[in-house]
């Protein structure tokens, strides 16, 4: 190589360094990959919120796209995340949403779903996060898709709103259809 | 002023006290010595920059108790990590395992020090080699020692 050619080294190095750098700094830290995509839902059988319904096991989800959403009435967030919910479930009427009341109060859990209406088909009782830790979750509101082979195929962490709902999970729904 | 600093002092040990307030019991110090060794390595999924123990975020909280309560199991600390990384993925760990996504991070600076060495020795040895390229010759050496004595 020419020695002249070899002075610019340092300086490619510095560069591409610095744009692995830069890469590295635009991606939210926040966003922690998921070790549960594209792997089977965790087995549960747990009660539901409304005692007449019985209960539900992750069986019961196959055949059909299903939004999982992790939520408590303890969680600020979940609050401002609910009447979206309850809009875009009314409008996805092929999609079923199911609740999971995540360490909460019950009767403060039943008061909120009467009171503000309820996104969901049905919602079941993970009294103590024994169920968020088998999905990963970190805390609440957490949201997952899953398809209708009972594979979860994309962990969202924090709200939904309808901006959110348009850019990342229609795409991904309209993709498992 | 020292009464004030032993204050302060006091103040921020109690602060750092606040983390990890429940108490577990173990049937052997051995087991005890387990749960801290995982709860020190295991990240908390929520606070990112802080291991279970030094984190007051409820699912750390959870965390501690169902690595306790797995360890009373008589698991190992195998099975536990094994546990946490179907999970919550290689991030939970601080001590990330050896593989294709992690072979950079544990062999990156290692190769990035062989290579500065290289650079330096082959600097090295082209300095001797144009230290020697330039040492005089026998008859330029005798013009050098008239020169510098000023004969002509």
């Amino acid at each position: 190589m020419n020695q002249r050619m070899k002075l610019f080294i340092p300086g490619v190095f510095f560069i591409l360094m610095l744009g692995l750098l830069l890469f590295g700094l635009g991606r939210n830290p926040n966003q922690v990959p998921s070790a549960l995509v594209d792997r089977p839902l965790p087995q549960f059988n747990l009660p539901d919120l409304n005692q007449d319904m019985g209960s539900m096991s992750s069986s019961d989800l196959q055949g059909s796209i299903s939004i999982i959403n992790f939520w408590a009435t303890w969680c600020p967030p979940c609050h401002i995340e609910h009447p979206y919910l309850v809009e875009i479930s009314e409008r996805e009427s092929d999609v079923r949403f199911i609740g999971v009341n995540y360490k909460d109060d019950l009767a403060e859990a039943r008061l909120f779903l009467k009171e503000k209406g309820s996104p969901f088909e049905q919602v079941i009782i993970d009294l103590d996060g024994s169920l968020g830790i088998d999905f990963g979750v970190a805390g609440a509101p957490e949201t997952f898709i899953v398809d209708s082979f009972g594979t979860i195929r994309y962990r969202h962490v924090g709200i939904i709103n309808h901006q959110i709902w348009a850019d990342t999970f229609e795409p991904i729904i309209a993709r498992l259809k | 002023m020292s009464r004030l600093l032993f204050i302060i002092f006091t103040v921020l040990c109690m602060n750092h006290l606040k983390a990890a307030i429940e108490v577990y019991q173990f049937d052997f110090s051995e087991q005890e010595e387990r749960f801290h060794q995982l709860s020190d390595q295991l990240r908390c999924p929520m606070c990112l920059n802080s291991n279970l123990s030094g984190s007051d975020a409820p699912i750390a909280a959870d965390l501690r108790a169902e690595i306790y309560e797995q360890i009373i199991d008589g698991r190992t600390n195998d099975e536990i990590i094994d546990f946490m990384t179907q999970r919550y993925g290689d991030f939970i760990n601080y001590r990330p395992p050896l593989n294709q996504g992690t072979v950079l991070l544990w062999f990156g600076p290692l190769v990035l020090l062989l290579v500065g060495l290289l650079i330096v020795w082959r600097m090295a040895i082209s300095n001797q080699a144009v230290d020697q390229a330039r040492s005089l010759t026998a008859e330029e050496q005798k013009k050098l020692e008239k020169i510098l004595t000023g004969k002509k």
